[in-house]
């Protein structure tokens, strides 16, 4: 391993130099991890995620990270990984499917804990009937928890929003961990063009005094806690103290807005702003939604995309800017429920011109064709079916 | 650390809250208590809602007295009655969720050691019955399988007292709980044999019927854990509440268990012994 250096977070994120590699996407998160600076990594195997902690092993075997192990279970890991974090150290993990929801009551806990850390989410389906293939249905049970959540279409951006989330998470006016979808096999096991930092650069390390809530590592006075722990004192207390703890974690939700801004460009990225018909998507389903806005242009058509990097905070305002003169809006998703559509219907005054839809699920791939069928018929452009045998 | 953040700075001794001056001035910081001098120096718990004979508040009370370095110790609980008093004491508590305190003091622990490498910070588990060998089974044993350094310490009062006397794994059979209104069916859990097993270094049991005993329990299974790898202390705590344990016949009945099934029992491997002599013998050579 060379000798890695720590350089400023700024500088790391948005001037260092890049080189090119041609990468799977558990690679690009494997490699973020490395350039992060991270204390501990705590592993459980799931298919799709294994192959990133495998990668992430490794790294600390070559002696990037200074701790790792294979936990017992998810609830285990997540939960361990909230001790390391309140120990004060830099912590990362990741899940899949029915892991994520496996260590989802420690996951939901994390903000209120003020746990700062980067949980990588390769999605998959969640059973049943048993699959392994890349739904993201699971990223619904992730929006309701205050966490971060960020949604990466490509290689690309698994390797930014890792290296990002760690910065942003950590930022004393959030402190709240953060989230990294993306689909499962369709970015972790296939391979893309990923620009990355030098190997030998790394974030300044955690400082846990920098934050809103202190460390547990006896390194500060001490204090009796609880004189009137709420729950058992009164019930006013209770729900007085839940309710002020819980409305500062969404702050600091929405305050994550400015550093997604600052690091990754902003939470929803615009292509042909003048469209009279919009898609917009998120993760993979963004990649093909860039595809069926080449296919329209090759016919004349103007459609034009919203890819929404950042679910939690959700950019309310900017994608109700964007859509305020599109004739439709198309929100293609890589799950039945269409969390995304929901979430768009409830930003948009007028969202009767929102189409749910198409939706591919239990993990299979999204056709291009199928966008272009809202495509037309929302602009009401009459095409024969052709059948290819 | 740790007596450095424990200290008021010059000058400050009035604007600190009295409780907080008296904890400095009278309480364990810094030194070696022994036990049976409880109620003649500021304890690190004092006020706490158990109820009125309760034997798990006693045990928590010596289970502060005892503690060998409290400026750098942290307690880790779970849902139950313990933490009714942990989470008041003057030692940093952490509550997490459901059965998860083996699992947090395995990430606490270690991100503790990469930090401070050289310094001893105690990391202590305190749960029940219910917390540590039913909800949280899992991650208590496998704590102990990857040889994590903490102490796990269960207030066995065999039942779910806190939320209102169902049965646990921990109640003797035939015993008529809710969630067992037909007796349960199955026998007491042996966690000592499983501690054991599973590759703690030094095992104990006891009933809380001799306090000097308890504190040196409970030292010596945080001080072992500091070196060697995970122990484990099984302690009675009776609940008097689902129990219907008369308040003024709790001791009684810890004497009567203690006869039956709760006998002083002590475990540890050779080099904990060892170990435990030497440091033993020191303490004589220095006292003479």
């Amino acid at each position: 391993m060379p000798e890695q250096r720590v350089v400023d977070a700024d500088y790391l994120l948005l001037e260092a130099p890049r080189e090119r590699k041609f990468i799977t996407g558990a690679q690009a998160m494997a490699e973020a991890v490395k350039r992060a600076n991270v204390d501990i990594a705590i592993a459980y195997p799931i298919t799709p995620q294994s192959e990133v902690m495998h990668l992430v092993g490794d790294i600390w075997a070559q002696g990037y990270l200074k701790d790792y192990y294979r936990a017992e279970e998810e609830y285990g890991a997540m939960s361990a990984i909230a001790g390391a974090v309140r120990g004060g150290a830099r912590a990362f993990s990741a899940t899949s499917g029915p892991g994520l929801l496996r260590g989802l009551e420690a996951i939901a806990s994390w903000p209120g804990h003020r746990i700062p850390a980067v949980l990588g989410v390769l999605t998959r389906v969640v059973n049943a009937p048993l699959s392994i293939q890349p739904d993201n249905v699971e990223i619904a049970y992730l929006l309701h928890c205050g966490m971060v959540v960020l949604h990466a279409e490509n290689q690309q951006d698994v390797f930014d929003f890792t290296l990002a989330g760690f910065v942003i998470s950590e930022k004393v006016d959030v402190y709240i961990p953060v989230a990294v979808c993306t689909e499962g096999f369709f970015v972790t096991h296939a391979k893309g063009y990923v620009s990355m930092t030098p190997e030998d650069m790394k974030l300044p390390p955690r400082d846990p005094y920098k934050a809103p809530v202190p460390p547990t590592d006896c390194e500060i006075p001490p204090a009796r806690i609880q004189r009137d722990a709420p729950v058992q004192k009164s019930n006013f207390m209770s729900y007085l103290i839940h309710a002020v703890w819980q409305q500062e974690v969404w702050s600091s939700n929405i305050r994550a807005m400015k550093y997604i801004y600052k690091y990754l460009g902003g939470p929803i990225e615009v292509v042909n702003p003048d469209a009279e018909v919009f898609i917009v998507a998120s993760g993979c389903a963004a990649a093909q939604g860039r595809e069926a806005v080449r296919y329209a242009q090759l016919e004349g058509l103007n459609v034009g995309l919203v890819k929404v990097k950042s679910i939690r905070p959700f950019p309310e305002k900017e994608i109700r800017e964007v859509l305020k003169k599109a004739k439709a809006v198309i929100v293609p998703e890589h799950n039945i429920v269409g969390w995304l559509a929901k979430e768009v219907k409830a930003a948009i005054p007028d969202n009767d011109k929102v189409i749910g839809g198409p939706r591919v699920y239990g993990g299979m791939t999204l056709p291009v064709e199928l966008i272009m069928e809202k495509v037309y018929s929302a602009l009401g452009i009459k095409k024969e079916k052709k059948v290819v045998v | 650390m740790g007596l450095e953040y424990v200290r008021i700075s010059p000058g400050f001794e009035k604007y600190m809250p009295k409780d907080y001056v008296d904890l400095v001035q009278y309480g364990q910081f810094g030194r070696q208590i022994d036990v049976q001098q409880l109620g003649q120096f500021k304890e690190l718990v004092e006020e706490h809602p158990m109820c009125a004979g309760c034997f798990m508040a006693y045990f928590i009370r010596v289970f502060y007295a005892a503690l060998p370095n409290p400026e750098d110790t942290i307690v880790i609980g779970t849902a139950g009655c313990a933490r009714l008093a942990l989470s008041q004491a003057a030692v940093p508590f952490v509550y997490g969720n459901y059965g998860d305190t083996n699992a947090v003091a395995s990430g606490l622990k270690r991100a503790l050691t990469i930090r401070f490498p050289d310094k001893e910070k105690d990391v202590v588990v305190i749960a029940g019955d219910g917390g540590l060998i039913d909800i949280g089974f899992g991650m208590t044993m496998h704590s102990w399988f990857r040889r994590e350094k903490f102490t796990t310490i269960m207030v066995d009062n065999e039942v779910y007292g806190n939320t209102g006397g169902q049965e646990s794994g921990m109640s003797p059979k035939g015993v008529q709980l809710k969630m067992a209104p037909k007796g349960k069916q199955f026998d007491k859990i042996n966690a000592v044999e499983l501690a054991k097993t599973a590759g703690c270094v030094y095992v104990a049991k006891l009933a809380p019927t001799n306090p000097k005993r308890i504190a040196k329990t409970i030292r010596r299974a945080i001080l072992a854990a500091r070196h060697f790898g995970p122990t484990f202390i099984h302690a009675y705590t009776s609940c008097n509440i689902e129990y219907s344990i008369p308040t003024e016949k709790v001791l009684e009945d810890a004497r009567k268990r203690e006869k039956q099934d709760f006998g002083f029992y002590e475990w540890m491997t050779d080099e904990v012994k060892e170990y435990f002599e030497e440091i033993e013998k020191q303490s004589q050579e220095v006292k003479a």
